[in-house]
């Protein structure tokens, strides 16, 4: 808990005061390069990733779970089979794949990330959101439907809050990766943290490298375990044994 | 009984398949309505639409929609999965067929500049022709030796067809005649990133992985920081090891002479040895976990050792889920090594990222197409050899 | 009450039920008892229309179960299946209310039957209602589940070998508890099992069932004196039939002779009024007296019984 309060506290001061760290990059700078990035403003770029990576995520996420709805319900049954092989098959394409086959479709800047984040963030929540709906106790969903319930209340107080744990997770395996890709996309000139780390490359100043390096690692740490928190405290009660 | 009644029961009694409906209208209107081809002056502007019926004789063109047509048809209406599998088939082979004709029709003779590229309508109708294709084989459930051999025999069909240069004029193709120096060496540059960074942390991660199953304590410590570790960013981590590494270089002139140093290959490997580990030694741990301790309480009951149990008893029955984790390892390895290439690890990695510099979508797929096609065909041949293994060791 | 009439139910070439008619009064317990695959399941499912008819109707209080939208008929009947389906998401109580709630009650209402039904079950409302299924022990799941189906106060229930994952301590205690929450409610109870003790020791009437016909409807008692079929003479078990027809009598039920107080010796085992004739005999017999007094719940004598008395009830047709 101490540790995480800490890494949030360097994460939002080096954001706000990035020259209050400017001593300890200095070191590794050579011929009086700057320590801090003075390219763009740190916070901006944060935001600016966070921001893709939270609509990307959303949008794959009501894709997902209406997708992984849609191919559960008696009407589409018929497209289970291939979605699972898809969904096998998808998950071996690299991130980066993706992003790059983005490009010439759709051209350079956010929009080949949006969209690769989007792609690749859709399998996790999909395939979740599937084996989650699935893997509900049989007995329990004959109970509920011999209680009277229809097959959209039993969809929305039995099947979906006893597959909320594992949507959740795919959420939350999803908005990783994306954090990661999203900072490749700065390679294709989407505004994030990448920029930082690729002007480093570029002007070999490890300085840059580090701090968007561990800018960019603190961020996803911290989105990690917030959506481990918020899973555990929504889950609290479910246990299916 | 109304007429409306009556064409719902004649539909309901024909075998009408919604998933091969879907695909056949979804490849028929990008047939239709996007273009198939799309001609350019050169390797990096956008190009225009070519109509194909001004370029290929009527003859040939009205066989392959001939045969296309055949192949919608069974994908609405066949139910058996070898025929569907058989339509998905004719449908890539037509496709791609009437693509390399139209380039061959196109491009002037000794032109080395223009380029004719497959367009949308192309990719649609082929993805979704793979899709039919796709669909038939999950609902035959080929075994893993056909699984293997029929990924052979595709992977050899594709060699030689290129080989043979029926696609020669194809932007793709000319792309790789302009790179064919590079390719090779860059591709097996990415498998042995991908493979030796994987063997090492195998070596690492499978006693470490004993280790934990044996020391509860230490199992969630070393998980939890390895789990960390996959929640940083490639690009953060690739680029965080190049200053250490440069250090350790310029303190260490043995590490130097053995190549390591902040730039290129070195830290790469280290980076996605670090990568792999989470999957190796979580799998490993998990799978000793679900040995039945029956088993274990016989071994021991009939007089082995510790080191024998672990040899002859654990490891064997644990085998299907590290396998797993190595599957993982290795197809998240395949995708991760394209980042080396920012940091002058070489790999397929710097057609993606050159092509993307210099706005050459060619470039980018040339990278990107293979790498693909590494990661599914490593998953493929993995997913056999654990299933094969969970079938023998099936009680 | 129930009255189940020609019902067919087929899958395919396959008929599971076939043809099966039979009346089940009000405030009944009728057991449906049969082997794996011998479509009571089936039958039972069909009440409350989880699976519809092939053919053939049911009738609930006069009126045609296939009038009434399926999820609304299943509202006025309770529901009990093995493993008891509790929703692990949900707290004991909204378990108990979920049907209440599909009715719209009033949250008062819906918090005062809760509170008895978990009295009345023996589970302390302060202590278990806000605990969750998996918090509860096997027992205590299964009377939740039973409790949820009363929630509603319906006049049917159907249990669906509700005992079947209960080890034996623990379910004779839930048979026993069944029986007094029938009499309690007064619900018709319609339950299906393939143990055939359960199905005696509970049913007023027992259904014999094999490959989707029925075989059998009738007493304990006539069924183990006048099986109909071969196959309902091996279900009711032909070694120990006449054990069996014993636990069906309570030692009170019998005409006794009457005996002085003053006579009733002390050597005499005492021999307790609600005790089965069968328990009554293993009684005698272990004792080696030959005879007992027979006295009530306060102690109070009310007669003489003895072993030739018990024997003469176990005699067959």
């Amino acid at each position: 808990m101490a540790l995480r309060a800490a890494a949030l506290g360097v994460l939002v001061l080096f954001l706000l005061r990035p020259q209050w760290f400017a001593p300890l990059f200095t070191p590794l700078t050579q011929y009086g390069a700057p320590p801090i990035y003075d390219q763009g403003n740190l916070l901006e770029l944060a935001l600016a990733q966070l921001g893709t990576v939270l609509l990307a995520a959303l949008a794959s996420t009501v894709v997902g779970v209406g997708l992984g709805l849609f191919v559960t319900r008696a009407a589409g049954r018929a497209f289970l089979p291939l979605s699972r092989t898809l969904v096998d098959i998808g998950q071996t394409f690299p991130p980066v794949a993706v992003l790059a086959i983005a490009v010439p479709l759709v051209g350079f800047g956010e929009k080949p990330t949006l969209i690769a984040l989007f792609a690749y963030g859709l399998l996790p929540i999909f395939e979740n959101t599937i084996v989650g709906l699935r893997s509900c106790p049989p007995q329990v969903l004959e109970a509920a439907r011999g209680m009277g319930m229809s097959p959209a209340q039993c969809l929305w107080s039995v099947e979906l809050p006893l597959a909320l744990p594992l949507i959740l997770e795919g959420i939350r395996l999803s908005l990783v990766i994306n954090v990661g890709t999203a900072t490749i996309g700065s390679t294709v000139a989407a505004r994030g943290l990448g920029e930082v780390i690729i002007a480093g490359l570029l002007s070999s100043n490890n300085a840059f490298i580090l701090q968007g390096a561990l800018l960019t690692g603190l961020m996803a740490i911290l989105l990690y375990d917030a959506l481990v928190g918020l899973e555990r405290r929504v889950c609290r009660s479910v246990r299916i044994d | 009984m109304s007429t409306t009644a009556a064409v719902r029961v004649f539909l309901r009694r024909l075998p009408v398949d919604p998933l091969g409906t879907l695909l056949c209208a979804v490849g028929a209107l990008a047939l239709i309505c996007l273009p198939f081809l799309v001609f350019k002056a050169n390797r990096i502007v956008p190009g225009d639409p070519v109509d194909l019926a001004q370029v290929l004789a009527p003859a040939p063109l009205a066989a392959a929609a001939l045969v296309l047509a055949a192949a919608g048809l069974c994908a609405v209406f066949a139910a058996g999965a070898r025929l569907r599998l058989l339509a998905g088939l004719a449908g890539i082979v037509v496709i791609a067929l009437v693509a390399a004709a139209g380039a061959d029709v196109l491009t002037p003779a000794g032109n080395r500049v223009v380029r004719v590229a497959p367009g949308a309508g192309f990719w649609i109708a082929l993805i979704a022709m793979a899709l039919l294709a796709t669909d038939a084989v999950t609902r035959m459930r080929p075994r893993p030796v056909v699984r293997v051999l029929a990924l052979a025999v595709t992977v050899l069909v594709v060699l030689a067809v290129l080989a043979h240069g029926t696609f020669d004029q194809l932007s793709l193709m000319r792309e790789y005649a302009a790179h064919a120096d590079r390719f090779a060496s860059e591709l097996r540059r990415h498998l042995w990133l991908a493979l030796g960074s994987l063997t090492a942390a195998v070596l690492v991660g499978l006693p470490v992985g004993v280790l934990c199953h044996r020391v509860p304590r230490l199992r969630s410590a070393v998980l939890s920081v390895l789990n960390l570790i996959q929640t940083i960013p490639a690009i953060a981590l690739f680029s965080m090891l190049m200053a250490p590494l440069a250090l350790l270089a310029a303190a260490v002139p043995l590490a130097a002479r053995l190549g390591v140093r902040g730039i290129g290959a070195a830290p790469a490997a280290v980076a996605l040895f670090l990568y792999a580990l989470l999957p190796v030694v979580g799998n490993t741990v998990a799978g000793l976990r679900r040995v039945s301790p029956a088993a274990v309480e016989a071994a021991r009951g009939m007089g082995m050792t510790a080191g024998q149990v672990l040899m002859s008893v654990e490891l064997p029955l644990a085998l299907p889920v590290i396998l797993t984790g190595v599957r993982v390892a290795l197809v998240q390895n395949i995708g991760l090594v394209t980042i080396a290439a920012l940091i002058g690890g070489g790999g397929l990695g710097s057609f993606v990222f050159q092509g993307i510099g210099q706005t050459a979508i060619d470039l980018v797929l040339l990278g990107a197409i293979p790498i693909v096609a590494l990661a599914f065909a490593a998953a493929l041949l993995l997913d056999a050899l654990i299933e094969t293994l969970r079938r023998g060791a099936a009680p | 009450m129930i009255q189940v009439e020609h019902l067919v139910r087929r899958y395919g070439e396959r008929t599971v039920v076939a043809d099966v008619s039979m009346d089940m009064a009000r405030g009944s317990m009728t057991a449906i008892v049969g082997t794996s695959g011998s479509g009571k399941s089936t039958l039972l499912r069909m009440i409350n229309r989880l699976v519809e008819p092939s053919a053939g109707r049911i009738l609930i209080d006069g009126r045609d179960t296939a009038a009434e939208p399926p999820h609304l008929l299943r509202r006025r009947i309770g529901y009990v299946i093995q493993g008891h389906g509790l929703f692990p998401h949900r707290t004991v109580a909204q378990n108990i209310a979920t049907v209440p709630r599909l009715l719209g009650w009033a949250p008062e209402r819906i918090e005062t039957r809760v509170r008895e039904l978990l009295t009345v079950f023996q589970l302390d409302p302060a202590q278990y209602g806000a605990a969750y299924p998996h918090q509860l022990s096997g027992g205590q799941q299964q009377r939740v589940g039973v409790a949820r189906a009363l929630a509603a106060e319906p006049a049917v229930l159907l249990m669906d070998e509700p005992f079947g994952a209960l080890d034996p301590i623990i379910r004779a205690k839930a048979q026993e508890d069944l029986l007094a929450i029938q009499r309690r409610f007064g619900t018709t109870v319609v339950l299906v099992t393939h143990d055939i003790d359960e199905a005696f020791r509970l049913g007023s009437r027992v259904a014999v069932m094999s490959e989707g016909r029925l075989l059998q409807y009738d007493t304990p008692a006539m069924l183990l004196t006048h099986p109909a079929d071969p196959f309902v003479a091996r279900m009711t078990g032909v070694s120990d039939r006449a054990l069996k027809l014993l636990s069906l009598t309570r030692v009170g039920e019998l005409r006794l002779f009457p005996v002085e107080a003053a006579t009733a010796g002390a050597a005499e085992p005492r021999i307790d009024a609600s005790l089965s004739l069968r328990e009554a005999l293993a009684e005698l017999l272990w004792q080696g007296t030959g005879h007992g007094i027979v006295c009530d719940a306060t102690g109070r004598p009310l007669g003489r019984i003895s072993v030739a008395d018990i024997a003469a009830h176990g005699r067959g047709p």
